[in-house]
């Protein structure tokens, strides 16, 4: 078999210390579990805080004269009006409307920190130096990113950093950890309360191994990442999103602020008003199949029929409610929760029915005003 | 005493006992698909053939076939895992068995791995 030449994170020593089961991910080795398994690992994540090695995903920094003026033609939000010290989620578009990327900006002074996927941080650099000049836009090839996720995770950063607990969800600032130089936000991708910590490839051990040294954190895997996602009801790009789908059918229009949608401005801006005004005759929602068995991405949504209606685009394994979950787009029409669908798992027909997102509620920090 | 366990490339085990038999997946498979959260079991009554599907168990990570190590009558089968897949992880030769069968054919048996066999056979795999 040819062997993939894969690229190694600065973690990847402690990986195999902890007895991590490695596996390719986006042209990385990555962690899918720990010798705790996934849906141990997901469960000590929503009970207390896990740490999590996402240093496979792509971070930018652009910077430049009104930077945030010209990366605004690239996305749909309101990054002009975003302030120093706050994030957004947000995603490129391409000409007709479609999703080349989804991503989180950072505003640091005048410059914009972006967190991008591992599998588009090619494209996106390319769609980035286009766009914005090649002097605009460095990729931080050398430095690691880790999420420590969960409620006990304020409390435990807390102890190296002071001030962190104070953050509001979705800032970033720059601060020490443990006497390492860090960039922070209180952001996630697993519903719950948590940091994403950019440090230096050379150091993120050391962090790491300090983070885990506190006894509410335990190691997290790729395989509990994408079950606490899940049940958060967060896209994974390339399932739930991706070049044919809008942000509009992907029930992301809550990203598009009132200015963008009036102005436009960003590419495929007439596509989504258009879709703003009519709306989509596809539509991603949350899918409850009946029982245990997983209806996984790529099973069709079938109607009495048994006409193909539509298609799940992640499906797996809920461990907080013990039943199958999933996501996927079905006709506008049958998108409200509740309506019974049917899907064809394995060749026979299963019931399903449409369920409201999040699966399990969020539990971001809110700080009182 | 000679075992009774024989086991598949499919990493299947199967306990002989005179024409009955219980039928599994090893330890190696369950380690391999991590926490297993549902397994379809054929019904009592059913005749399965051998190297042909017999169920489906889950894994958060995977769906993977179960096939018959040897053709036969399904005489029983574990209903407890519906409600406990996870006894698959647990105890995967033991608590965690599938189901059972009345054996149509003994000479079937001839071309499965022994323990030793099916050891090395793992430790071969695991190395990929």
């Amino acid at each position: 078999m040819a062997e993939e030449k894969l690229a190694r994170t600065p973690l990847h020593a402690l990986h195999q210390s902890l007895g991590a089961k490695l596996t390719a991910f986006a042209g990385y080795e990555m962690p899918v579990q720990y010798p705790a398994g996934i849906i141990a690992e997901h469960l000590h994540t929503r009970a207390k805080a896990s740490l999590f090695d996402v240093s496979h995903m792509g971070q930018v920094v652009l910077a430049g004269a009104d930077i945030a003026g010209q990366f605004e033609r690239l996305v749909p939000a309101d990054i002009a009006g975003l302030h120093s010290g706050r994030v957004r989620y947000t995603v490129f578009t391409n000409e007709c409307g479609g999703i080349i990327d989804d991503l989180m900006v950072g505003k640091d002074g005048e410059a914009l920190r972006l967190v991008v996927n591992a599998a588009r941080k090619a494209e996106d650099l390319a769609h980035l130096r286009a766009a914005l000049g090649a002097a605009a836009v460095t990729s931080l090839e050398d430095r690691a990113l880790i999420a420590l996720q969960g409620p006990a995770a304020a409390a435990v950063l807390a102890r190296l950093a002071r001030g962190v607990e104070a953050m509001a969800f979705m800032a970033l600032t720059s601060i020490e950890i443990a006497g390492i130089a860090c960039h922070v936000t209180r952001s996630g991708y697993t519903g719950e309360d948590g940091y994403e910590i950019s440090v230096a490839g050379a150091e993120a051990e050391k962090l790491a191994r300090r983070l885990l040294a506190e006894p509410e954190v335990a190691p997290a895997g790729l395989g509990a990442r994408d079950t606490l996602r899940l049940e958060a009801g967060l896209c994974l790009y390339g399932n739930d999103i991706d070049e044919s789908t809008t942000p509009i059918a992907a029930d992301l229009a809550w990203t598009i602020p009132k200015r963008r949608r009036a102005e436009g401005g960003f590419p495929g801006a007439t596509v989504i008003q258009r879709e703003l005004a009519e709306g989509t005759r596809r539509r991603r929602v949350g899918i409850k199949p009946e029982g245990r068995q997983i209806a996984r991405g790529h099973t069709p949504i079938i109607d009495t029929a048994g006409r193909e209606i539509g298609t799940i685009t992640s499906g797996g394994f809920s461990p907080s409610l013990e039943g199958a979950i999933a996501m996927g787009y079905v006709p506008a029409a049958l998108s409200a929760p509740g309506t019974a669908l049917r899907l064809s798992v394995r060749g026979a027909v299963r019931a399903a029915m449409v369920a409201a997102l999040p699966f399990v509620p969020h539990r971001y920090h809110t700080s009182p005003r | 005493m000679m075992s009774n366990l024989r086991y598949t490339k499919d990493h299947e085990w199967i306990r002989i006992d005179g024409d009955e038999a219980t039928i599994g997946i090893t330890d190696f498979a369950q380690d391999q698909l991590g926490d297993i959260v549902f397994v379809e079991l054929p019904e009592v009554g059913r005749k399965v053939e051998k190297g042909k599907e017999a169920g489906v168990v889950e894994s958060v990570k995977a769906a993977s076939e179960v096939y018959a190590p040897a053709s036969g009558e399904v005489t029983a089968v574990n209903s407890g895992l519906a409600d406990d897949p996870a006894r698959v992880n647990a105890d995967a030769m033991g608590e965690g068995w599938f189901y059972k069968i009345k054996l149509a054919d003994a000479k079937e048996l001839g071309d499965l791995m022994d323990e030793a066999a099916y050891r090395a056979f793992t430790a071969a795999q695991d190395k990929h």
